[in-house]
């Protein structure tokens, strides 16, 4: 059954403040959710004052900032600060953003930072990703082919096919889109998610590629495509601006054409 | 603990292989509930006087009972696909959802049965 309330050993409980310095004049409050899998306590929910005076302005540079002069045993992922690696997905301020993508300014209040929706936690911020990367595995991410490439050359493709797949490739797989998707909260063992059929359609739509045919065999199933209920949280959530929710239905659409 | 790979486990037991009828079924039932409903209200405001006698004059004219059963079908067609839906989405527990899957059908199916043979009996067997 669908499971609608936390187990008594994840409710979230309140946690330390840790207070700015005296004298700091313009503060800012980034409450952070806390969970370390070596202790038995429940996830906690701890409180930092952030002098932004001495800080930069997104809230990836505000977590660094704490973990440096802070707290240094807060965990999370981040690596290059840009928003192309994807590592710093997380649920801020309640919607799944990339940490070095959003300003601080842009948030009103507290800034609640939690780990991505409904994955397990490894710890603090960090979510264990394996189920997410074995969906982008099972869709073989890869060109599929069987006529061989021309001996002195790369397989040519036209530009308007090209632009076809500009915008699918420009997914950096943060999975703010699947863990922002009721369907894939309930289902994600079975449902494939907003982020992997963004891929699937990525490879669809080459014109370089000759597996069609065994891509939308492999897609076409009540659970692994058609969980998708068109909630669009995962359009609404890309901090890439992408599509999923589109490629989705694109797909759908293939389904059909091929039937009919 | 599971020591299966996460690899194995998404692919699980492969791809059914359908649902693509379910879904196409569901938008273009859909499409038709649009359409009959529009006629249902409407002759609903047009019946105006919904005195036994009447209503019954209604139902009995044949063009009223076969739009009145495409609806019935329709609307419980369409209400089978949506909670079966429903169902897969929510119960994840293998008894419980064969369960309430059959459960569902069943229903379904005897409510769509009973409002055909009762439009049927009005208007072909002359109950007045």
């Amino acid at each position: 059954m669908a499971q609608l309330t936390l187990p008594a050993n994840s409710k979230v409980h309140k946690g330390e403040t840790f207070a700015a310095a005296a004298g700091a004049g313009n503060v800012r409050r980034l409450v952070v959710y806390r969970y370390d899998p070596d202790h038995e306590d429940n996830p906690r929910m701890d409180t930092y004052e952030v002098d932004m005076d001495s800080c930069g302005p997104m809230v990836l540079d505000a977590l660094i900032k704490i973990k440096n002069e802070i707290d240094p045993t807060l965990s999370f992922r981040r690596s290059c600060r840009e928003g192309i690696c994807g590592s710093c997905a997380m649920n801020i301020d309640g919607t799944n953003d990339l940490a070095c993508l959003r300003a601080i300014d842009d948030v009103k209040g507290d800034i609640k930072v939690y780990p991505l929706p409904h994955l397990p936690v490894v710890k603090d911020l960090i979510p264990d990703m394996s189920n997410f990367y074995a969906q982008y595995a099972s869709i073989k991410p890869w060109l599929q082919s069987q006529t061989t490439p021309p001996p002195d050359s790369e397989r040519l493709q036209s530009k308007e096919d090209q632009e076809k797949i500009n915008e699918p490739s420009a997914c950096i797989l943060c999975a703010c889109c699947s863990t922002a998707c009721p369907s894939y909260w309930w289902n994600d063992d079975r449902y494939l998610g907003p982020a992997t059929l963004l891929q699937a359609y990525r490879w669809l739509v080459d014109s370089r590629d000759e597996a069609a045919g065994e891509r939308l065999d492999q897609l076409e199933d009540p659970f692994r495509l058609y969980r998708c209920h068109t909630i669009m949280n995962c359009t609404n959530t890309c901090p890439k601006g992408l599509n999923p929710a589109l490629a989705i239905a694109e797909i759908k659409k293939m389904m059909l054409e091929r039937q009919h | 603990m599971s020591l299966r790979s996460p690899l194995s486990k998404v692919k699980g037991l492969g791809s059914a292989k359908e649902g693509t009828g379910h879904w196409w079924m569901q938008r273009v039932t859909a499409l038709a509930l649009v359409v009959l409903g529009f006629w249902f209200i409407i002759s609903l405001v047009a019946i105006g006087d919904f005195g036994y006698q009447h209503t019954v004059a209604w139902l009995a004219r044949p063009l009223n009972a076969v739009l009145l059963s495409s609806f019935v079908m329709t609307l419980l067609y369409h209400s089978k696909l949506g909670v079966q839906i429903v169902i897969e989405d929510y119960v994840s527990a293998s008894a419980w959802k064969v369960g309430s899957l059959l459960f569902s059908v069943f229903v379904h199916l005897l409510l769509a049965v009973t409002g055909v043979f009762s439009i049927l009996r009005i208007s072909v067997g002359g109950l007045s």
